[in-house]
């Protein structure tokens, strides 16, 4: 099932408060977290980078990896780590108030 | 790190070149590359194989490779875009910042800079209105590019560019060239219409137009409907249709209105609809003038006897041309005369009706269109001046910002900045000014322009100041930007006092700037000076008449009051003798107008012979009782004034100005000749002196007085008395004693003849202060200007200048350097302005009465103010220059 819109870029935002990341480690560590259920195709989340770096949450140097390629390590900004905040809780809060609904046992209220 | 590697804002910073879009996208395609090869490696470390890690890998990617990579050039590219923009408007508020700091440290001096800008912005964005309105929105009209203005005629009465009824139905049927041709009839007068309702009496303003006035120009009744042919036939119903304004102020928007009948000079009209609020006839044909109501002309034989009475209005068809119908029209001019052999002749022009609205108002707006250009350019200018000197005293602070790394770009980027802050805030405070110019000027009842009443600051005329803001901003931030050279810089940091700070150069331009400035204020100068010069030669006409103390007042009676010529002689003897029994009324006379308001004219033919078309002069008619060349103040040439015994029954007779004896007459006395005028055989009886009955500026032409009690072909009645008692408070005296005869007199019709004649000089007394105003202002900040920069000379040669006293100088000696030094910037400032003024004054001459625009006396005039405004400012600094000490001055330079 495909992401609920917005989703993948707070996930994204999650991901690099661990520390600065390039593109296929951020899809490796939502991977592994998640266990492989998470919908994220990898073209996906390059584009998902390049605006989140645009909006100047995310801000972005070329480093070399531990398999000694050249890569773009991404790193969240001030903003990043402002919108993180603030989009966890709310994503939180939908997904919680989704849950109850759908879990209910009868029609009263 | 390999250059390409470094980040956009690092790049920025440093001011190398940004990335190309091709450099971007190739960055995208590494990054790509990259993910996948570590997701290959990743898959192989999970124990694939590597062929299979490879399809695996593409298809993680959720699409085809090449499909990925192009939406990342696209991502990567707006990427860099928001970017950039993000940075810019970063940096602008850092600038900003720091320059709104800088501007509140020296309040001073901003106070200043933005005073001015503000008076010249304001003055600037005024007149952009104006002409905003007058000559570049259309005419609230359906389609106003195509409507023409025909005109009979080039002369400068109305009966000179007027048609006859004949001959303008003839021009309708004919032609080929427009879809419809209406006309007003051109002799209305203002306050001609007395209406009557239960409650009370108004006096209104009323057109007459032909039936097709208002469709053609697309103009639909907000309410009611327009007129009907019965309506519009002699004799017909009587309709009328009122303006919006009369519509709300006087039947309290009512839409019951319609149908509702109301007496109008003692006629019973019935009101048939209501204009729209947008359709103002005064603002468009009658500058100046309100008008009420509109009555339909009826185009018969009866309005046919009128002679020219008609204003003419046509709509071209589609596809015609104005040039092709100008063609269309002359030819058909010779064939409508000829046709109308019983008629006036028939020779008609025609212009864009734009055109002949901005008439004259476009010169003139022309002039002060130059003269805020002018008024700008010296504001900038000395701006610009200011801005060099304080850039001067603060180039150890650029210095600085320099050491720290910023680029020259940056810097000049900051100057720019500052100076276009400034010229924001002066903006803005123009912006205010000039609302309240407009409004002003829109309210503004002394100048008769068209479309007054639309004039007002709107969103086109905010653009405007907007874009003067900036553009005034960066003309005086250029030069002192530009100033800021690296060498300049450099040299900065390492001297310690200011002596290393000022270069020749810097120098040069401050003079040359004082120079431009003292020569702006030239034309200025001259401009104004010849203006002030015509104003008083017209103010020194003779007028022909004595305008002080004589008060006028309408007395028409009803439509219907006079069924006799008898009952209309009683009238005026009746009025007469009740006027002439108040005291202090020393003459009282009864004519149908006071000069410089409207006119008609007659043809007028010497010694009887009979009226052959073309041959006939024309002559300015003003009928008028006993007692009106000596209640105008006039001069009896030779013979007699009318009398109470020029009556119907009498010898028809005829007294005319001198102009006209010495025209048809020439070398002989004209006294006991025949005069035909219009039809009749006249006598004359009396020959008086000429009188301005158009205009001041323009002397009189044949000018023929009738006897009121034989001729009854008039439209208005105007009482006239000299009088010793102050007007103001005679006004009510006056009402009661008419009380009798005239019943509904109100006060506030009473007018003075010294206001008419001041309202005819109020334009070009308006125009004259306009110009005046600015000239000043320009002289203002041409002193300034010489002061500032002679100041600054002291200032920077203090050293020098103690020095030189030490040695022996003198404090004249001193002073008087100085002096020649100012003296030498305003003759260069003098002579350049003196050339620019020779030619800019050619715009002015259609303004010019009595002065050419090379004018000695001007010139001379303006050397001398100039001239003294230079010493004066000079003065100042040469005094402190020769009160230097020279022991502080040379141990503290």
């Amino acid at each position: 099932m495909a992401l609920l819109k917005g989703t993948l870029d707070v996930l994204v935002l999650k991901t690099l408060s661990w520390g600065p990341m390039h593109g296929f480690e951020i899809t490796k560590w939502l991977e592994s977290r998640s266990g492989g259920r998470l919908d994220i195709t990898d073209a996906g989340l390059l584009q998902a980078l390049h605006r989140l770096e645009a909006r100047d949450l995310l801000a972005a140097e070329w480093g070399v990896t531990k398999n000694e390629r050249r890569a773009r390590y991404y790193s969240l900004t001030a903003a990043g780590r402002t919108q993180l905040r603030a989009e966890s809780a709310a994503l939180i809060d939908q997904f919680d108030a989704v849950t109850v609904v759908l879990t209910a046992r009868s029609a009263r209220a | 790190m390999h250059p390409r590697d470094i980040r956009a804002g690092v790049r920025r910073l440093f001011r190398l070149p940004l990335r190309t879009s091709a450099q971007v996208g190739a960055e995208a395609d590494e990054e790509l590359r990259s993910f996948v090869d570590e997701r290959i490696d990743d898959l192989v470390s999970q124990g694939l194989a590597r062929d299979d890690a490879h399809v695996e890998a593409l298809r993680r990617l959720g699409t085809s490779i090449d499909a990925a990579a192009a939406s990342l050039h696209t991502s990567a590219i707006t990427r860099e875009r928001r970017m950039h923009v993000r940075e810019t408007v970063a940096t602008l508020r850092q600038d900003l910042h720091y320059a709104l700091r800088t501007l509140r440290h020296d309040v001073g001096f901003t106070a200043f800079a933005v005073a001015i800008v503000a008076l010249g912005i304001g003055a600037s964005a005024t007149v952009f209105s104006v002409a905003d309105a007058l000559l570049l929105r259309p005419l609230p009209f359906n389609e106003p590019g195509r409507l023409a203005w025909i005109q009979n005629g080039t002369g400068r009465g109305l009966s000179s560019q007027t048609a006859q009824v004949n001959p303008f139905l003839s021009l309708v049927k004919e032609n080929h060239a427009f879809s419809d041709v209406a006309g007003y009839f051109a002799f209305f007068g203002v306050g001609d219409m007395q209406m009557s309702t239960g409650t009370g009496a108004i006096r209104l303003s009323a057109v007459p137009v032909t039936q097709n006035f208002f469709p053609l120009l697309g103009v639909h009744p907000s309410l009611g409907r327009g007129f009907t042919a019965e309506e519009s036939a002699w004799n017909g119903p009587k309709a009328a249709m009122i303006s919006h304004p009369l519509w709300e102020r006087y039947f309290a928007s009512d839409a019951r209105i319609i149908g509702h009948v109301v007496s109008l000079n003692g006629t019973s009209t019935t009101i048939v609809g209501v204009l729209p609020a947008t359709f103002d006839f005064g603002s468009v044909f009658a500058p100046g003038a309100r008008i009420d109501l509109f009555t339909p002309f009826p185009l018969t034989p009866e309005t046919n006897r009128w002679g020219n009475t008609l204003a003419m209005i046509g709509r071209l068809k589609p596809g015609a041309t104005f040039d092709g119908a100008a063609a269309d029209i002359k030819a058909l001019s010779p064939r409508i005369t000829k046709e109308n052999a019983n008629a006036n002749s028939f020779t008609a022009t025609l212009s864009p009706l734009r055109d002949h609205v901005s008439g004259r108002t476009r010169q003139g707006l022309v002039v002060l269109a130059l003269a805020v250009a002018v008024v700008m350019l010296i504001v900038c200018a000395n701006l610009s001046n200011l801005l060099l000197a304080r850039a001067t005293t603060r180039q150890k602070e650029m210095a600085i910002r320099a050491a720290l790394g910023a680029g020259r770009g940056r810097l000049v980027r900051q100057m720019l900045t500052e100076s276009i802050a400034l010229s924001s805030c002066g903006a803005a405070i123009g912006a205010v000014l000039a609302a309240a110019g407009t409004r002003a000027i829109a309210h503004m009842n002394a100048v008769s322009l068209p479309l007054l009443s639309t004039v007002s600051v709107d969103a086109k005329s905010l653009g405007v100041i907007a874009a003067l803001a900036v553009a005034a901003g960066l003309a005086f931030g250029m030069v002192p930007a530009l100033q800021i050279s690296d060498a300049h810089v450099h040299e900065a940091l390492k001297a310690s006092g200011r002596s290393a700070t000022d270069g020749r150069r810097g120098q040069w331009l401050r003079r040359g700037l004082v120079i431009l400035e003292i020569a702006l204020a030239c034309v200025l100068l001259v401009g104004s000076g010849l203006l002030v010069r015509s104003f008083l030669n017209v103010l020194d006409v003779d007028l022909g008449f004595r305008p002080d103390r004589v008060v006028a007042v309408r007395v028409d009676g009803d439509d219907n009051a006079f069924k006799t010529d008898t009952q209309f002689v009683a009238y005026v003897d009746e009025v007469l003798r009740l006027a002439r029994q108040i005291p202090g009324v020393s003459v009282a006379t009864i004519a149908d107008g006071l000069p410089l308001g409207s006119n008609r004219s007659w043809g007028i033919t010497a010694g009887g012979a009979d009226y052959v078309k073309g041959k006939s002069q024309g002559a300015f008619i003003r009928v008028a009782s006993d007692g009106f060349v000596a209640a105008m103040g006039m001069r009896i040439l030779s013979g007699r004034d009318i009398l109470p015994s020029d009556v119907k029954p009498g010898e028809p007779v005829v007294v005319i100005n001198q102009a006209a004896a010495n025209a048809l007459w020439p070398g002989q006395s004209a006294l006991g000749k025949m005069l035909k005028v219009g039809n009749d055989d006249r006598r004359v009886i009396g020959i008086v002196g000429d009188v301005r009955n158009l205009a001041l500026e323009e002397s009189a032409g044949n000018e023929v007085y009738l006897p009121i009690r034989q001729v009854l072909d008039f439209s208005t009645l105007t009482l006239i008395v000299r009088t010793s008692v102050d007007p103001a408070a005679f006004a009510r005296t006056l009402r009661t004693a008419l009380a009798p005869a005239v019943p509904n007199l109100a006060t506030n019709e009473v007018q003075t003849l010294q206001g008419a004649v001041d309202k005819a000089v109020s334009p070009r007394k308006f125009f004259t202060e306009l110009l005046g105003g600015f000239s000043a202002f320009a002289l203002c900040l041409a002193l300034l200007g010489i002061y500032g920069v002679i100041s600054y000379t002291v200032t920077h040669r203090t050293q020098e200048i103690g020095v030189r006293i030490a040695l022996g100088a003198s404090a004249r000696q001193v002073q008087g350097q100085i002096m020649r030094e100012t003296i030498e910037l305003a003759v260069a400032g003098i002579a350049v302005g003196a050339i620019a003024a020779w030619l800019a004054g050619r715009t002015l001459s259609g303004f010019l009465f009595g002065v050419t625009s090379a004018d000695p006396l001007t010139y001379a005039g303006m050397v001398a103010v100039l001239s003294i405004v230079a010493i004066v400012s000079g003065w100042v600094p040469a005094r402190r220059a020769s009160r230097i000490d020279p022991i502080i001055a040379i141990r503290e330079g």
